[in-house]
């Protein structure tokens, strides 16, 4: 048997290797995972990466993934490759048999009847769940500070932000607490967070992972994907969430494409990779700018050709984001009413209605920032406003539509840091609601149109020691570009630093006890 | 585009059904003020010419066959609620009249 602090750092591919060599059983390996939880989740001095934790169900899938390998056979024989291999879920998407939240007091203690499609893929794969990731209520944040049940920390430094929304996720993945985690994208939410932690984050095109089941913020550009440790892991988790969903309307009839394929067979020999004027350079820090020219600079030599893309509308995506999004989030959240689900507060005095009953419970339910996007989408779609703020924004969401194509009329990939910024501090932007905003700037205009976006490690800054994040945009339907291209890019780096970049990231016992003694 | 005021808020507060107090009709006002003002902008982007995207890979007359697929029971479906009565959702006087 292989020692438990190794087994945990392994990739999901490898995971999946050793299981069905028969080297490792998925007790053993689900075991390790649910130990590193109890070892560096908890408590004020934790990581604080889970909501949920499923040991029991856990360990009882990965005992039926175990039996079948021992009797062998048909049975055996058509175990999906991750049969067995563990998976945390953000705590957005519903799940039966354990609560979800959202990251709100408003659905505290609250099981869904039903398990979204994701759920029910990762069920039918047989992948044990460890249990379910903080982020910042209802996925609104970039930092899992706004989360009901307190921060997530950063597994490289206890005192930063682990990004967000899906802090959660990220952090994890990163702390080895879960090989593969899922999360939701809706300006950034599983890229930044990966970013952050030196964690992989794939956002794939809009509609080809089915939504059924996650908690809508804004429909129109909310994804699910996944989070991992390599670019691989992130293709074998793809591979098993993707393809077409009834249940989901706006789910694309495509079938998928050979993600992991794409992923084991990267060459970037005589691809163009467009670098975006407009998303670097000015307002980026100095460190995320030298690790971005570094990662230009390796795929250059690996045979790729560099060329510049201009995408001037994206100047407006920002603000036409924080108009979409929260108008569609307005329309979303009516439904947390204290009526049908979740918390209700009776008004403190005079009658008793059901509409002073409805704005107590979601005065109480809701926490800051999700009070501020209600009113903000409320306004934005109010008679008189409409077609200046939410029409013109729609109009926006055209605009770098065309950007993209201009753009990938001359390139096949994209390429960006993904935030402008390392880790920021707790509480640093907690009063500051626009310069977290500000984080998702890269982010954002791939949710606008639709195409996916990749987020891979590209080092560590310069001047914090932090990760910085690398980011991949490929058009709509060609995800697979954007593992055939992060897979050559990752091994580029690795063969620099001579492994992972989080064999780098301190030991978080350490880290955990200094920050205790303090 | 006229600024965001605390009367608006307050106006939107009681359209969102969302009780809020002085104080935090203040903070929030203040706070909006500054996001609006910073998304402005988004207004003079686009010309008259520009369509409007609602979704960004349209997909039009998804239909499915008209069969009855899973519902929920009764029981399920009010799993969650606060309070039922007879297999229904119950709540307070809808009307003021209580």
């Amino acid at each position: 048997m292989t020692d438990n602090n190794e087994l945990i750092r392994l990739s999901a591919a490898r995971l999946a290797e050793k299981l069905a060599a028969g080297e490792v059983t998925s007790v053993e390996v689900t075991q390790a995972y649910l130990d590193r939880i109890a070892a560096v989740d908890g408590g004020e001095r934790g990581v604080n990466a889970f909501l949920h934790v499923n040991a029991e169900e856990a360990l009882a899938v990965a005992a039926e993934v175990d039996a079948i390998r021992a009797a062998g056979g048909a049975e055996a024989e058509s175990l999906h490759v991750l049969a067995g291999v563990p998976i945390a879920v953000k705590d957005l998407i519903v799940t039966v048999g354990q609560p979800t939240t959202a990251g709100s007091k408003i659905l505290e203690g609250w099981h869904s009847p039903y398990d979204a499609t994701v759920v029910e893929r990762l069920r039918a794969a047989k992948m044990p769940i460890l249990g379910k990731t903080n982020l910042d209520e209802f996925a609104m944040g970039s930092s899992t500070e706004h989360s009901a049940y307190g921060p997530t920390r950063n597994p490289w430094d206890l005192d930063r932000i682990p990004g967000g929304s899906g802090g959660g996720s990220a952090a994890a993945v990163a702390a080895f607490e879960a090989p593969l985690a899922l999360g939701t994208d809706t300006g950034g939410s599983i890229r930044q967070p990966g970013a952050v932690t030196g964690t992989v984050g794939v956002k794939p095109t809009y509609g080809s992972v089915s939504r059924y089941g996650a908690i809508a913020m804004a429909s129109s550009l909310d994804q699910i994907g996944p989070v991992s440790r390599t670019v691989l892991d992130s293709a074998l988790l793809h591979d098993v969430i993707g393809g077409h969903d009834p249940r989901d309307s706006t789910s694309l009839p495509d079938p998928l494409a050979d993600l992991v394929a794409a992923a084991k067979t990267g060459n970037v020999e005589g691809m163009r990779i467009g670098i975006i004027k407009e998303l670097h350079g000015e307002g980026y820090q100095a460190g995320v700018e030298n690790r971005f020219n570094d990662a230009l600079e390796l795929l250059k030599e690996a045979g790729a050709e560099i060329v510049e893309v201009s995408c001037p509308n994206f100047q407006y995506a920002l603000g036409a984001y924080y108009l979409i999004m929260p108008s569609e989030a307005s329309s979303n959240l009516a439904k947390f009413d204290g009526v049908r689900y979740g918390l209700r507060v009776l008004p403190e005095d005079g009658p008793m209605t059901i509409e002073r009953v409805m704005g107590a419970t979601r005065a109480a339910g809701f926490g800051d920032e999700v009070k501020r996007r209600i009113i903000l989408g409320t306004y934005a779609l109010s008679a008189g406003y409409y077609d200046a703020y939410y029409g013109s924004a729609q109009k926006v969401r055209t605009l770098v539509q065309r950007d993209f194509d201009a753009a990938f009329t001359v390139a096949d990939v994209l390429i960006s840091p993904t935030a402008p910024t390392t880790a920021f501090r707790l509480g640093e932007k907690l009063d500051d609601p626009l310069a977290m905003y500000l984080n998702d700037v890269a982010t954002i205009p791939a949710n606008l149109a639709g195409v996916p976006g990749l987020s891979l490690p590209g080092g560590l800054a310069d001047e914090d020691g932090l990760p910085v994040g690398i980011q991949l945009l490929a058009p709509a339907r060609e995800d697979a570009r954007l593992y055939r291209v992060g897979a050559v890019l990752e091994s580029l780096l690795e063969a620099k630093w001579g492994g992972p970049l989080l064999a780098q990231a301190p030991e978080l016992g350490e880290l955990v006890e200094a920050k205790e003694a303090k | 585009m006229a600024a965001i005021n605390r009367d608006d808020v307050a106006h939107l507060a009681r359209l969102a059904h969302i009780e809020m107090s002085a104080q935090e009709l203040d903070r929030m006002a203040g706070e909006l003020a500054v996001i609006v003002d910073s998304v402005k902008s988004v207004s003079q982007a686009a010309g008259d010419d520009v369509p409007a995207t609602s979704h960004p890979i349209p997909l039009n007359n998804v239909f499915r066959e008209d069969v009855v697929g899973h519902t929920f029971t009764a029981e399920q479906a009010l799993s969650g609620a606060p309070d039922s009565d007879e297999n229904r959702f119950k709540v307070p006087a809808i009307l003021d009249e209580a």
